[in-house]
């Protein structure tokens, strides 16, 4: 494992400009900002606010060597795993959903150890984040002490030096990328999202290049209105994308829920052809539209009507 | 744990599923005007049913940031993340704030399922076979190992057999008593505490000195033999071995409406 040290963690970002300045561009042009090698943290958790939009684009450039850090990670990673981008998961659980069972594709590539997968615990991965949000080196916890995951990890303890308690340090991680999905963004990138946060907050603070794509770009005067709403201020994001429906066929909290029927027919085909099946699908809903609206033209206006629906039946007006 | 259902007429249809038996068996330990932090699946259910009978302010937390879930019967959740887990919620937050509130110790049970667990309570849902050579490598912690190791106290509500029950996990995902005595605690692990295991078969606890799990009482006509039967290591005897009440009718009503929604009353017109 790479550690950070405080000061290489602060010296990107104090070097770096903060133009407050138009930060529109579209997905495509946005993942160029994502090279070979990079790790790259995806935003949302599971199938909620999982920025699609931008992982469809991503999948589309064929990275390779990737590293991909998530909270839970959901069917994506096997899309990366089965396109053969991905190196290393780190994440804390890796499935599809409980009623799909175990994902077929993650166990083809991690039993025959061809892909890493560092798992962490939930915390974990949070204070991870939270650590290189906060640009310190580690954090320290009572969690993950005495597992075998700690053991694996190599995880250390540090003792208290007021109190002499030993705690487990949970190093800092500092993704290159973090891929965020939001409700809403001005066009200088102060973004606003309702419902859970899931990691987003710490997973883009602790980033060196921070993508966001909106269900709506906003004027700055509308994110102004409701200062209390924005998660992330300008100086905190690099690119911007407007993308409606952005997170489909996962959920968006109060905006649409997550497509379950499309699961069924991704984890079917999974479980009977394994990896064959992933690149199938990348190639068919991402490599054979010329961008996302082309994916949710294909899924229809009738399909994307019902998920709204099942989202204003579930949340507050 | 005092058996507060004594005085509630069984349910006599007969058809009771030992998901049921165990969500409605769990759901009697939780106690009103306490904060759970329940997985998905059975755990959430049998929180659910707390509610929804003998604790009305009982707060369910799912780590998705979800706090005083109401839950809409008939669409429960099935991830801790997605907008059926915060259907009516006190407060949506961030999930390592959760777990934040969990290592503050303001969580009075923390609420999980097994895929294997052995004689000392630890969890293992992370590979079956060797991390060096998986037979099958699994999604891993989740949050589990977190609630293990943060929430004051911890149960455990899974099927009773004896490929789940083994003497020794292949891997510590999630830390119970790890060796048992004080390892535990030596290990650094100076919160939280595993009370109850709930079976299709017993309800289980842990000696307090070896830490090893010991059995409490019996679901209804289910003999000792048969619970050793299906468990894969020596199990330590309670003093007195009681029988738990069966399932109330009530309790199963709560429980199915939760699961599958309203029932259709038909209102007979004259």
């Amino acid at each position: 494992m790479e550690h950070v040290a405080v000061l290489a963690a602060r010296a990107e970002r104090e070097a770096g400009g903060r133009p407050a300045v138009d930060k529109r561009m579209t997905a495509e042009a946005a993942v160029q900002l994502i090279r070979d090698g990079d790790h790259v943290a995806i935003g949302g958790t599971l199938y909620s606010r999982t920025p699609m939009a931008l992982v469809f684009a991503l999948l589309r450039q064929r990275r390779r060597h990737l590293t991909v850090s998530r909270p839970l990670a959901c069917y994506e990673i096997e899309l990366f795993l089965s396109t053969g981008a991905l190196d290393r998961i780190v994440s804390s659980w890796v499935g599809i959903g409980l009623p799909w069972g175990l994902a077929p594709i993650f166990r083809h590539y991690v039993e025959r150890g061809e892909v890493a997968y560092d798992e962490w615990s939930h915390l974990a991965i949070g204070l991870r984040y939270k650590a290189g949000a906060m640009g310190v080196p580690f954090l320290p916890t009572l969690t993950m002490l005495g597992s075998d995951l700690a053991a694996r990890l190599d995880l250390q303890t540090v003792t208290c030096p007021y109190t002499g308690e030993r705690l487990a340090a949970v190093p800092a991680l500092n993704p290159d990328v973090a891929l965020i999905h939001a409700h809403r963004a001005d066009m200088l990138g102060n973004v606003q999202v309702d419902g859970y946060r899931h990691m987003d907050v710490d997973m883009a603070r602790a980033a060196r290049t921070v993508i966001v794509s909106a269900e709506e770009i906003v004027s700055p005067e509308q994110i102004a209105a409701h200062p209390d709403r924005t998660m992330l201020p300008h100086f905190a994001v690099d690119a911007v994308v407007a993308a409606p429906h952005g997170a489909y066929p996962h959920e968006c909290y109060g905006r649409y829920g997550p497509d379950l029927r499309h699961f069924d027919g991704y984890a079917a085909a999974a479980k009977e052809q394994g990896p064959a099946a992933g690149l199938r699908y990348v190639e068919e809903n991402v490599d054979a539209h010329a961008d996302f609206a082309g994916f949710l033209a294909a899924a229809g206006p009738d399909r994307l009507a019902a998920l709204a629906a099942d989202a204003g039946e579930l949340t507050p007006r | 744990m005092s058996d507060i259902t004594a005085d509630i007429p069984p349910d006599t249809t007969g058809d009771i599923t030992a998901e049921e038996l165990m969500a409605i068996t769990a759901s009697r330990l939780l106690a009103d005007h306490k904060v759970v932090f329940a997985g998905v699946g059975m755990p959430l259910l049998a929180s659910a049913v707390a509610r929804h009978r003998h604790a009305p302010h009982l707060t369910i937390v799912l780590e998705g940031g979800i706090i005083g879930t109401a839950l809409l019967p008939g669409k429960l959740p099935i991830s801790t993340n997605e907008m059926r887990a915060a259907y009516g919620a006190q407060m949506l937050t961030d999930i390592t704030d959760i777990f934040l509130y969990a290592q503050r110790g303001y969580f009075d049970y923390g609420f999980l399922g097994a895929a294997q667990v052995d004689m000392y309570g630890n969890i293992n849902t992370s590979v079956i076979g060797t991390m060096e050579r998986p037979r099958v490598r699994l999604p891993g912690s989740g949050g589990a190992n977190d609630i293990i190791s943060l929430c004051n106290e911890v149960l455990i509500v899974t099927q009773h057999e004896p490929r789940r029950f083994v003497e020794r996990v292949d891997f510590v995902t999630s830390p119970g008593y790890l060796s048992g005595g004080d390892s535990r605690a030596r290990a650094g692990l100076v919160t939280g505490r595993l009370g109850a295991v709930v079976t299709d078969l017993a309800l289980l606890d842990f000696e307090p000195v070896s830490r090893r799990m010991r059995l409490c009482a019996l679901q209804p006509g289910v003999s000792v033999s048969q619970v050793r039967a299906q468990t894969g290591f020596e199990l330590l005897l309670s003093d007195e071995i009681t029988e738990l009440a069966p399932p109330s009718a009530q309790e199963v009503a709560i429980y199915r409406e939760l699961r599958d929604g309203p029932v259709a009353v038909t209102v007979q017109t004259p």
